[in-house]
């Protein structure tokens, strides 16, 4: 069995000290509307890329709060070396680059108002340049294991996920637990049925009051609508791959905590103090689970897969696994970790976890995941509901 | 006999068919510690990845997998026969 404490870990470490495996520039628009000149900017500088999104305007209260957080969380992620931040107008524009600068990288805010696009983008381009040339500088060094915060989330679930990519995954958390990494989880809508797992893994009182106020806001959610999930929540996907109900869904996603414990209930896009596994408040759709992961400060994500979501993120390499035998035959360029033997029972559990692991090992030195060879750049806000 | 079926917990109620399994077939059912759980003649083509009745399951009565209730049986279920969204339902989110 691998110990994690033995893996050669290196990343690039941060003036906050934190440690990225991944060395991007970023340019972030603000708002929908800025996505033109973030690309813009993208587009003349080599080793810059935009962020495009589709929302940032008229947004108020605590859904306006969780796109600040996801928005300046991404240019605080530790994968991110140095960050421009374009937006219509100063005032939400500095709200973004304030936060970001409290990680000591470099960061800049530009605004299109009394500006326009063109000029907008020169001068951001100048600046981007700069960046690029300070971040391509930076060397990759030595880190602990202890020192990596990584998410997990699995999509496209079928039985085959419960049965071997997702033990696979809880195998490995129980390893990086003992040496101390920091590990988020999420997905509320998709513990139902498993509810009582995790709040058994809660570590306090209080933890479990939170998570327990964070489901029960979920599922009022749902019931308030009065419609049958089913088609949504399994996905026609899911269902195709066999899984039948919620219940035996869940039980198939909690299979990726291992015997872990569940040290904070964290708002979404919140980074997670102390190390352990921490539970997010978090929508169970991939590409928004993700984004909200890397806000948190995760900088490689574990998925596993059944029937084949082909999900990436922009800025946190996303590591996929399957078990299922079809899946890894037709769709083979997506899957970095085949688990297929657990089926066939030519591999167990610590097996694929010792494989997991080593491409764990692999990605954070640099080698792109399948995702990230395929352009798959999926960077997705989460919407509490209607803008004013 | 080489295993067809795979388990989560020695006593559920339903196992995963780990291929494409034909009507009228025997296979073998083993739990993933691989320990034998018996072996089942399939009343339905089961696709890999669906479930298969390890047991008669009434109307009404909770269905096992991982050693938990999944769902409930909406319909009586032979022991070997396919099992999915047309037999069972959901505990949850009802409406």
């Amino acid at each position: 069995m691998i110990d994690p404490k033995k893996l050669k870990l290196t990343g690039f470490k941060r003036p906050d000290g934190r440690f990225g495996v991944r060395n991007h520039v970023v340019i972030l628009p603000v708002d929908d509307i800025s996505n033109a000149a973030a690309e813009g900017v993208a587009s003349l500088i080599k080793g810059t890329m935009a962020l495009p999104h589709a929302y940032g305007r008229l947004q108020f209260g605590e859904d306006l709060e969780l796109t600040f957080r996801t928005l300046s969380g991404t240019g605080r992620n530790p994968n991110v070396a140095a960050c421009i931040v374009i937006g219509i107008e100063p005032v939400w524009t500095e709200r973004i680059v304030k936060e970001i600068r409290k990680t000591g990288k470099p960061v800049e805010g530009f605004y299109i108002e009394r500006t326009g696009d063109l000029m907008t983008i020169a001068k951001a381009a100048r600046k981007a340049q700069e960046f690029v040339q300070y971040a391509t500088q930076i060397q990759r060094e030595a880190f602990p294991v202890s020192k990596l915060v990584m998410s997990t989330k699995c999509g496209e679930s079928d039985t085959t996920t419960g049965l071997s990519s997702c033990p696979t995954v809880g195998r490995v958390f129980e390893r990086l637990d003992k040496c101390g990494a920091t590990m988020i989880f999420g997905e509320t809508s998709e513990l139902t049925g498993g509810e009582d797992i995790i709040q058994s893994r809660c570590v306090n009182s209080k933890v479990l009051a939170k998570f327990n106020y964070m489901f029960e806001d979920y599922t009022n959610l749902i019931k308030s609508q009065g419609v049958d999930l089913l088609g949504s929540q399994p996905t026609e996907g899911n269902i195709r791959g066999g899984l039948t109900t919620i219940e035996e869904k869940a039980m198939g996603n909690i299979q990726k905590i291992g015997r872990c414990k569940v040290q904070s209930a964290l708002e979404p896009a919140v980074e997670p103090k102390g190390k352990g596994l921490h539970f997010m408040d978090s929508s169970s759709a991939a590409a928004e689970h993700i984004t909200l992961c890397g806000a948190g400060g995760s900088v490689v994500h574990y998925f596993p897969t059944g029937q084949g979501n082909v999900i990436g993120n922009p800025i946190v390499p996303v590591i996929k696994l399957s078990g299922n035998p079809l899946t890894v035959r037709t769709m083979s360029e997506h899957i970095d970790v085949d688990v297929t033997g657990i089926l066939k029972m030519t591999m167990n559990l610590d097996q694929a976890a010792d494989h997991a692991l080593k491409v764990l090992e692999q990605t954070i030195n640099g080698r792109m995941t399948a995702a990230e060879t395929l352009r798959h750049d999926e960077f997705s806000i989460t919407k509490l509901y209607r803008s004013a | 006999m080489k295993h067809g079926v795979l388990l989560h917990e020695s006593h559920d109620d339903v196992g995963v068919a780990v291929e494409d399994l034909k009507k009228g077939s025997t296979v073998g059912a083993l739990t993933l510690e691989g320990k034998a759980a018996g072996k089942v003649k399939l009343l339905h083509n089961v696709p890999l990845g669906h479930k298969v009745a390890l047991r008669d399951i009434a109307k009404d009565k909770p269905v096992i997998k991982y050693g938990r209730p999944v769902g409930k049986a909406v319909a009586d279920i032979k022991r070997g026969a396919h099992v999915h969204t047309h037999n069972v339902k959901t505990l949850r989110w009802t409406v």
